[in-house]
């Protein structure tokens, strides 16, 4: 579990990224951060593997403060999956995913050896184990990334718009590939995001920030979607726009979905 | 070539003294240069005064270096180790900006990344910094080789025995033969060096050059 009491961030000479800002991430769950570019995300994700120490308020970890943490060890127990995948370009793909568990201390070649299921398990081939970075395409690299943060079997999983820089379809795939992951290990999971349909499909809860890191609504994605907080969040979630707009009628025997400009988008399950 | 026939041994001899002058100076350049370019990098304000005054120790002429050594490091006068200190100072001179350079090409958002995954300070700059920065580098340290190949030949004057040698005794006894092949030989070692360490930094990094191996075909993941 995670729990952000009341922090707040101002950076030198810059504005409040985040104010005063509370939230619990319940275990094995995950919650979704979602606001446009500059509303304090990376700082709030940050703030847990202690990348920003708060300028006041405390981030707790199953109850304890994380200042009394070593930074290095805490980070250690974390997985983060970088904005821009973070890999080392010098380090082949299983070194890469090796990382964290060469740092503590497990023999190069079982961690490897290790490597090698943690690249099946996020979908890809083994024999791309042995290429550098930049011999992969962004999707691939981002699934590394995620192999790479699972690689020590975290409590936590920390991910800065993992998804960011693919293209919609493959987005879509790496999506589903996180929900399938995450039914199988039940991770505590803090999801950052820009793109509203994310989070409401990877979220068991979701967090729509406004600008300077301040809370404009939280709740499960059904209770944001039937219930917006205000107008911030109505045009934040495009409530008002025609995907979002959905009628139904019958057509032929079946409850046929149209979208707002008459689109049809889908049948209703019998 | 009759000289050549006649004298190889001692040019085998003076070849072996040679290295034996230029290569602890060049790990010694190499051992100083690499802490004193981070720290410039790392903290400019305490750095940078010093790689500036560093870089300032190439304006000293030799001679006058080779005799203030002895002077202050309490080495002899001709000895070895006078002759590799002052190789030592010149190649500092030529690699600390290099060594800056190096440190500053390391792409700060992956050194980041390495942090925030949970490598110590130190990991960080074994396993992070210091390969990465190679490229470069291995670039300054070729440089540095040439520069100290070459200038070892002035130990000759103050009576340090290396290729040199062949240059102020053929040049003293008018032997044409014997300064062309002191020449040739320290341009030859100058060039065997210098494709020694192209080849040393082409197996420390590995990953800056394309693969030989055809890219396997794979199409199931994305
Ligand atoms: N190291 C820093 N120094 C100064 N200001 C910073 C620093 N990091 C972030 N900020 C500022 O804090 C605010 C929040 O930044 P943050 O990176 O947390 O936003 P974000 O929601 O992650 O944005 P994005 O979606 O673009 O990644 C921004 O106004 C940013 O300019
Ligand atoms: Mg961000």
């Amino acid at each position: 579990m995670i729990e952000f009491e009341s922090v707040s961030k101002s950076y030198p000479g810059g504005a409040q990224a985040v104010n005063n800002f509370s939230l619990v991430v319940p275990s094995h769950r995950t919650v979704v951060l979602v606001g446009s570019s500059g509303s304090g995300k990376t700082t709030l994700l940050r703030m847990v593997n202690r990348m920003v120490d708060p300028t006041s308020g405390r981030v707790l970890i199953d109850g304890d403060d994380v200042r009394d943490r070593d930074p290095v060890a805490l980070r250690r127990s974390i997985g983060y999956v970088l904005q821009s995948g973070g890999l080392l370009p010098h380090r082949t793909v299983l070194d890469n995913i090796a990382t964290v568990p060469v740092l503590n201390g497990t023999p190069r070649r079982q961690a490897r050896q290790a490597a090698f299921g943690l690249l099946e398990r996020v979908g890809m081939d083994p024999a791309l184990g042995s290429r550098y970075p930049s011999e992969l395409s962004g999707g691939q690299q981002q699934r590394v990334g995620v192999a790479r943060a699972l690689a020590s079997d975290p409590n936590i999983l920390l991910m800065d718009e993992p998804f960011g820089a693919v293209d919609p379809i493959v987005r879509r795939e790496l999506q589903d590939e996180l929900r399938r992951l995450q039914t199988a290990l039940g991770k505590t999971i803090l999801f950052v995001t820009h793109d509203i349909d994310e989070a409401f499909r990877l979220g068991d809860e979701v967090v729509v920030l406004r600008e300077g890191g301040v809370i404009a609504q939280q709740g499960s994605p059904q209770e944001i979607l039937s219930n917006p907080a205000d107008e911030f969040v109505r045009e934040f979630i495009g409530i008002d726009t025609a995907d979002r707009q959905l009628t139904t009628d019958e057509v032929g025997g079946r409850t046929v979905v149209f979208d707002g400009d008459g689109r049809p988008v889908g049948v209703m399950a019998s | 070539m009759n000289w050549l026939s006649a004298n190889w041994p001692e040019v085998v001899s003076l070849t072996v003294d040679h290295l034996f002058l230029a290569i602890p100076a060049i790990i010694i350049t190499i051992v100083a240069s690499v802490p004193i370019g981070r720290l410039a990098y790392k903290r400019p304000a305490i750095g940078r005064p010093i790689l500036g005054v560093a870089t300032l120790l190439y304006a000293i002429p030799s001679l006058p270096l080779l005799i203030v050594i002895p002077v202050l490091f309490g080495t002899p006068l001709r000895s070895n180790a006078t002759m590799i200190i002052a190789l030592s100072i010149y190649g500092v001179a030529l690699l600390v900006r290099t060594a800056e350079d190096a440190f500053a090409s390391v792409d700060p958002q992956v050194r980041e990344a390495a942090i925030a995954i949970g490598n110590s300070p130190r990991s960080v700059f074994w396993r992070v910094d210091l390969p990465l920065a190679m490229p470069v580098l291995i670039s300054g340290i070729r440089v540095v080789t040439v520069s100290t190949v070459s200038l070892v030949t002035i130990g000759a004057l103050v009576g340090v025995s290396n290729l040199g040698t062949l240059l102020t005794d053929g040049l003293q006894r008018g032997i044409v033969a014997e300064v062309t092949t002191g020449i040739l030989a320290t341009v030859g070692l100058t060039l065997a060096l210098d494709g020694l360490l192209l080849a040393s930094g082409r197996l420390l990094t590995p990953w800056t050059r394309p693969r030989r191996t055809p890219r396997t075909n794979t199409n199931e993941a994305v």
